[in-house]
C-alpha cells in the first residue's frame, strides 16, 4: 500500500491505497490551514509537518497518529529581537544521519532537528552568509525550498534558494559556497556578471544511485550537473517549455528525469490545455510527452515545486503530482499512464509519496 | 491589571484558560507577559522581533487596538484573528 501525504491550502490530507486499487483519504489534518510540506519519517514512523499559519505564523508539528494529537517542535523560529522574521516554511527533508531532519523557509533559512523533529536549530553559517544582504526574494519569497542530501554522507548538501541561487556544503552545514557555474537566467541582462546571486531555482533532485548527478528545474531552463552541483548544463531542447517548477526521478535509473512544464513565467498553466509529464531516459538528451490518463483538452493547472514526488523504482515507479486545481494524479507505471488519485482536494501545496 | 481574553487555538495553548490577569502598562507588554506566563503561547501571537502578526487583532474594551495602545487595571484585551488571515 502506498501513502500518499498530500499538504493543501486548506490542510492535510492522508490517501492510502495503490495503482489499481483506488484511494482513500485516510486522515485530514490541520484543517483549514495551509500544510506547505509533510513527510513520513520511515526510521520513527514519525509524521511531520510544516504549517504555515496566516495567523499564528510558520511551525513544524510531529505525530505518530494524524488523526491524533500533533506536538509543535521547538526552535523553528529566527534569533528572537533580531530585524526579520520568519515567514514561511517551505520544506522538511530527511537528512543522512540518523534522527536528521531539515527543515527549508523564507527567508532563505535552513534548520535541523537531530532528534527525529522535536527540537530544531538554525544553520548560522546559512543565516550569517555574507552576500545575503544581495538576496532577492522570488515571487514567493525568499524561499529555501530544495535540500538534497548526499546517500550516505550526512555531511553533504545541496540546497537551493529562490531567488539567491544553489548552495553546496561538504562539512554540515559549517560553511557554503555558490553552485551556479553555467545557470543562464533570461530575467536579467546579458552581460550581468557570472556571480550574479540572483538566481530563481525552482527544484533540484539528486540522483541516490548517482548522487553527483542532479537536476535542476530553473526559472525559465532545465538543466543537469554532473559534478554534485558545481556546474550545469542546458537539457531543455525537446521541451514545449522550459519553465515549470516541480521534478522526478527514476531511482532506478540515473539518466531518468521528469518535469511538468508550464507555458512560461507570465503563463504559469499547462501548454495548450493538456496536462502532460515530460520524462528524459537519456539524461535529458531527449524527451518524450507522458499523458494517457491525464486531462487532454481545457485543462489549464498550475503544480507548485513540491508537488511532484514518486515511490518505487523501474517499471514499478510510482509517480503522483497535484495541481492548485485540487487534483491529484497518479501512475503506477513509471508515467506511461495516469489516474485521478484524488480529483477534489484543496488546492495542492505538496505531494509526498512512500 | 488588565485581563487579556483569548479563544482557540490561543486559550489552548495558555492551559486552557480564556482569560489571563496580567501586568503591563501597554497592549504589548500585556502579550509579552502571557507568553512568558504560557511558554507553548511563544511565537503564536508576537514573532521573533516582538512584533505582532500581521493578522492578529486586538481590542481594548471592545476598540480595535495596536500594539503600543495603553492599558489600565480592568481593562480587557481581546486577542482574535483577522478576517483578513483567511484570504489565502
Amino acid at each position: 500500500m502506498t501513502e500518499v501525504l498530500v499538504g493543501t491550502k486548506k490542510g492535510l490530507f492522508v490517501l492510502e491505497g495503490g495503482p489499481g486499487a483506488g484511494y482513500e483519504v485516510t486522515a485530514r489534518a490541520f484543517a483549514g490551514e495551509p500544510v506547505e510540506y509533510a513527510l513520513r519519517d520511515p526510521r520513527s514512523g514519525r509524521l511531520l509537518a510544516a504549517v504555515s499559519s496566516p495567523f499564528y505564523g510558520p511551525k513544524v508539528f510531529f505525530t505518530d497518529d494524524p488523526a491524533g494529537e500533533w506536538e509543535q517542535a521547538d526552535g523553528v523560529a529566527l534569533p528572537e529581537g533580531g530585524e526579520q522574521a520568519l515567514q514561511k516554511l517551505w520544506i522538511l527533508r530527511l537528512g543522512e544521519a540518523d534522527g536528521t531532519i531539515y527543515a527549508g523557509g523564507d527567508p532563505g533559512v535552513l534548520f535541523e532537528s537531530r532528534d527525529g523533529g522535536e527540537t530544531f536549530e538554525l544553520n548560522r553559517a546559512l543565516w550569517e552568509q555574507p552576500t545575503r544582504p544581495k538576496w532577492q526574494p522570488g515571487g514567493g519569497g525568499l524561499c529555501l525550498h530544495t535540500i538534497e542530501t548526499w546517500p550516505g554522507d550526512p555531511d553533504r548538501l545541496a540546497i537551493a534558494i529562490s531567488a539567491a541561487g544553489v548552495w553546496l556544503t561538504d562539512d554540515g552545514g559549517e560553511s557554503w559556497r555558490k553552485g551556479n557555474e553555467g545557470l543562464r537566467p533570461r530575467y536579467l541582462p546579458e552581460d550581468t556578471p557570472e556571480d550574479e546571486i540572483g538566481l530563481c531555482v525552482h527544484r533540484l533532485r539528486r540522483h541516490p544511485r548517482k548522487p553527483e548527478r542532479i537536476f535542476m528545474q530553473f526559472h525559465g531552463g532545465v538543466y543537469r550537473s554532473d559534478d554534485a552541483g558545481e556546474s550545469w548544463s542546458d537539457i531543455a531542447p525537446g521541451l514545449p517549455s522550459d519553465f515549470g517548477f516541480p521534478l522526478a526521478v527514476d531511482p532506478a535509473d540515473p539518466d531518468s528525469a521528469y518535469v511538468i512544464p508550464l507555458v512560461a513565467d507570465m503563463d504559469r498553466v499547462t501548454p495548450e490545455g493538456r496536462v502532460r509529464v515530460y520524462e528524459t531516459r537519456d539524461a535529458g538528451a531527449s524527451w518524450a510527452p507522458r499523458g494517457d490518463g491525464l486531462p487532454e483538452e481545457h485543462a489549464y493547472l498550475t503544480v507548485l515545486r513540491e508537488a511532484f514526488d514518486w515511490t518505487g523504482e523501474g517499471e514499478a515507479l510510482e509517480l503522483y503530482f497535484g495541481a492548485t486545481s485540487g487534483a491529484v494524479f497518479g501512475s503506477g507505471d513509471a508515467g506511461a499512464t495516469w489516474f485521478d488519485a484524488a480529483p477534489h482536494l484543496p488546492p495542492v501545496l505538496s505531494v509526498a509519496a512512500a | 491589571m488588565p485581563r487579556v481574553c483569548l479563544r482557540e487555538p490561543l486559550k489552548r495553548l495558555a492551559g486552557d484558560r480564556a482569560e489571563h490577569e496580567l501586568a503591563g502598562a501597554t497592549v504589548g507588554d500585556a502579550l509579552v507577559a502571557l507568553e512568558r506566563e504560557h511558554p507553548p503561547l511563544d511565537g503564536w501571537i508576537l514573532d521573533e522581533r516582538g512584533v505582532m502578526r500581521r493578522h492578529i487583532n486586538v481590542f481594548v474594551n471592545g476598540e480595535r487596538a495596536e500594539q503600543e495602545t495603553a492599558v489600565e487595571a480592568g481593562d480587557r484585551i481581546d486577542v482574535l484573528p483577522a478576517i483578513s488571515g483567511g484570504r489565502r
